[in-house]
């Protein structure tokens, strides 16, 4: 194992922020590319005439999580030191219903909105405003949100663990999913697009 | 500065397979090189942290919530590595803008919404992310993107609601994008 390098000490906790800026640099590129710098196109995924953000989100997905899976049976990767997020069911299942709704309302999500900022958008930066404004609403009322983020603690859970199935077999199944959730949206998009034209 | 750099039209966009697989690739290389993903909504967190410390230091470091975010100098403080890699979003997205001719000071919005309810909706849309994000501990980038490809079982969940709640709350909004 020499990989995550950061963890098995290859570089120091400066080094690390370089490294930072130069991930940031990739991951504002491909946001852009995709065309995630404009909220029109990105709240279309919510009429169903652009199903890009879920084309490029599952692609995503499927690449890094095939990525990990492979690394970790080639024996490069310690998948145990890559962190996973903790599962509090109910806060998020409140914050995600909470953050889409924002979504369709706002046309952005944060990283999103950074993109449409550095490329000039003014309603990203207004945008970008009410997020460091919710983020400062709810650090005075943390202490209002406490009961219910702490509510369902579950700790390290992953997808493997819930279903009774192996690693590389849950894998497979997200890929299929992805694969059918593809045939879909493509299918989808082209329907709405004829009845455009009639 | 309502003109594009590059007066030739603006560039199409990546097809959506191949910026994913990009998108995805950068993911690995931050789960190879740090052991940890990507993220967007905690870079702000420093920066309020930060900037609540300045204005009123007592109450930042009496607060539960800001408090965690502060180190024992401002320096150290804003030596986050959200932070520092959401600097790099803002290079990498205005490169991309400026390769394809996309850097144009403009409002984004649907065909039948003035600016400035553009404008209350994108504060209102920002202000729930903005609280959304911190209850679920994380946004579309920390939790869906970073959970989702490390198979973290809360992370899945908060996908599907997110989806949810945008498809829910669509047809109120209908009028502002189409």
């Amino acid at each position: 194992m020499i990989t995550p390098l950061f963890k098995f000490g290859y570089f120091g906790d400066e080094f690390s922020l370089i490294v930072a800026v130069l991930i940031g640099i990739g991951f504002g590129f491909f946001l852009e590319r995709a065309g995630f710098g404009s909220s029109t196109k990105l709240a279309a995924q919510f009429y169903f005439y652009d199903m890009t953000v879920l084309k490029v989100m599952f692609t995503a997905i499927v690449t890094a999580m095939v990525g990990l899976l492979y690394f970790g049976w080639l024996g490069i990767l310690d998948l145990t030191l890559v962190t996973v997020n903790q599962t509090y069911l109910v806060s998020q299942i409140v914050g995600g219903l909470i953050l889409g709704v924002g979504f369709v309302i706002g046309g952005y999500c944060p990283g999103t909105s950074v993109v449409a900022c550095a490329t000039g958008k003014k309603d990203a930066m207004v945008f970008l405003l009410g997020v460091v404004f919710g983020i400062f609403v709810f650090g005075e009322l943390n202490l209002l949100f406490e009961p219910l983020m702490e509510l369902s603690a579950m700790g390290r859970v992953l997808l493997p663990d819930v279903l009774h199935l192996s690693y590389g077999l849950v894998v497979l199944l997200v890929v299929l999913m992805a694969v059918g959730a593809f045939t879909l949206a493509e299918y989808v998009e082209k329907k709405l697009a004829l009845k455009k034209e009639k | 500065m309502d003109q594009n750099f590059i007066n030739d039209k603006p560039t199409k966009y990546m097809n959506p397979y191949l910026a994913g697989i990009g998108l995805g690739l950068v993911l690995l290389a931050s789960f190879v090189v740090m052991g940890r993903g990507l993220g967007a909504s905690g870079a702000f967190s420093t920066l309020i942290a930060a900037g609540t410390n300045i204005i009123a230091p007592e109450h930042a470091k009496s607060n539960a919530y800001f408090s965690e975010y502060l180190g024992s100098t401002l320096g150290e403080t804003l030596k986050d590595w959200l932070l520092f890699e959401i600097i790099g979003v803002v290079i990498g997205g205005f490169i991309s803008g400026l390769l394809a001719g996309r850097i144009k000071l403009k409002t984004d919005k649907g065909p039948n919404i003035s600016n400035g309810k553009r404008y209350l909706f994108a504060f209102i849309g920002g202000g729930l992310m903005g609280i959304g994000a911190k209850i679920a501990r994380g946004c579309t980038s920390g939790q869906a993107l970073t959970g989702g490809a490390s198979l973290a079982f809360g992370s899945w969940v908060f996908m599907m609601m997110v989806f949810a709640g945008g498809y829910m709350f669509a047809y109120f909004m209908r009028r502002q994008w189409r």
